[in-house]
């Protein structure tokens, strides 16, 4: 069955309080998931007091700070810094986000701090991908044609036929939407996720592709497709403002109009 | 222990190559079932105080046996379709999915076809 509570070895305890803030005009408290599978014990929540005027203004500034200055135990995975390589995503004040986007002190409150819901958890902020990773991989995510590119040129493409990618080619990947999704909660074993589908969308709506057939038989299926009931937390959580919930639908309506 | 690829555990057993029609039969019994619904629940606000000799009657009408028939059918084909997403979505233990979608088709199959012979046998009863 669906699980509604967490495992007991999941079950999080409040974990040691750092007070970086004294003398501080502008400060903050993050809360943070904390979890090291070598301790072998439970998951806790550590509590960080920083100083804003010692960081950048971003969520990532602020824990790159506490990394550096405060608790180098503190992990997470992070990249460009920019919103491009979608490595930050986790979870920020109840939502899925990237947190180079999210300005620290644009969140209400204390900024809990938790990994994408949902997934195995290796350390800390740091989810297991590999099965998402592996999803991707299923929809063979590059140009599958049986006609050669031309010898003197690319592939062309019209305007029109271009501007539908729009919308779907800003993906980063990120995992925010398909760890959103209640449907992905309960389902990620068969189901492949907003993310998966809106790239799957992505290569059967791409004109030069030619094997936009057997990539709707491969979708063509309960659990792979057809999990999505269109909850559309993915629209609300993307970071890029993109909407896997519409590329679902397309991939639904290109299956109905080919059997009537 | 599962030693097999995060790929192989993903591809599983391949597409099922079903799905759409699901998808798509639960949209069209929905939009029948709006004018279908309509029309049932003002009969009946339309025949509640009637006495039942004239409620007979009103059923007797070609028209109303065929409209009765026809919502039992979309109503009880709605409904096993709509358990079945929900089924599929929240039981995973392999041997309680499995029957409780037999026991669902089972069951709608079971009312429907009570159903319909009960407004048959009003429709083509002699009182």
């Amino acid at each position: 069955m669906a699980e509604f509570t967490l495992p007991k070895n999941s079950k999080i305890s409040k974990g040691k309080t750092f007070d970086a803030a004294k003398g501080a005009k502008r400060s903050k408290r993050l809360v943070v998931y904390r979890w090291d599978p070598d301790s072998g014990e439970n998951p806790r929540t550590d509590t960080y007091n920083i100083d804003l005027d010692k960081c950048g203004p971003m969520v990532l500034d602020a824990i790159i700070h506490i990394k550096n200055e405060i608790d180098p135990t503190l992990t997470f995975r992070r990249s460009c810094r920019e919103g491009i390589c979608g490595s930050c995503a986790m979870n920020i004040g109840g939502t899925n986000t990237l947190a180079c986007t999210v300005a620290t002190e644009s969140i209400k409150g204390d900024v809990n701090i938790y990994p994408l819901p949902h997934m195995e958890v290796c350390k800390d902020l740091v989810p297991d991908l590999s099965h998402f990773y592996a999803q991707y991989a299923s929809i063979k995510p590059w140009m599958q044609t049986e006609t050669p590119a031309p010898p003197d040129r690319e592939r062309l493409q019209s305007k029109d036929d271009r501007l539908k990618l729009d919308g779907l080619y800003e993906c980063i990947l990120c995992a925010c939407c398909s760890t959103s999704c209640p449907s992905y909660w309960w389902n990620s074993d068969r189901y492949l996720g907003p993310a998966i589908l809106l790239q799957a969308y992505r290569w059967i709506i791409d004109s030069r592709d030619e094997a936009t057939g057997e990539r709707l038989d491969d979708l063509e299926d309960p659990f792979r497709l057809y999990r999505c009931h269109t909850i559309m937390n993915c629209a609300r959580t993307c970071p890029k403002g993109l909407n896997p919930g519409k590329a679902i639908a397309e991939i639904k309506k290109l299956m109905v109009s080919r059997t009537i | 222990m599962n030693l097999q690829s995060d790929l192989a555990k993903v591809r599983g057993l391949g597409s099922a190559k079903e799905g759409t029609h699901h998808f798509w039969h639960q949209r069209l019994t929905a939009i029948a079932l709006v004018p279908l619904s309509l029309w049932f629940i003002v009969s009946l606000i339309c025949v509640m105080d009637a006495p039942h000799a004239q409620v007979v009657e009103w059923i007797k009408a070609p028209y109303v046996t065929a409209l009765l028939i026809a919502l039992t059918f979309v109503l009880l084909y709605h409904t096993k379709l709509g358990l079945q997403t929900v089924i599929e979505d929240y039981i995973h233990a392999e041997w309680l999915k499995l029957a409780s979608i037999i026991g669902l088709n089972l069951g709608a199959w079971l009312c429907g076809l009570v159903s319909i012979v009960a407004i048959l046998k009003i429709s083509f009863g002699t009182n």
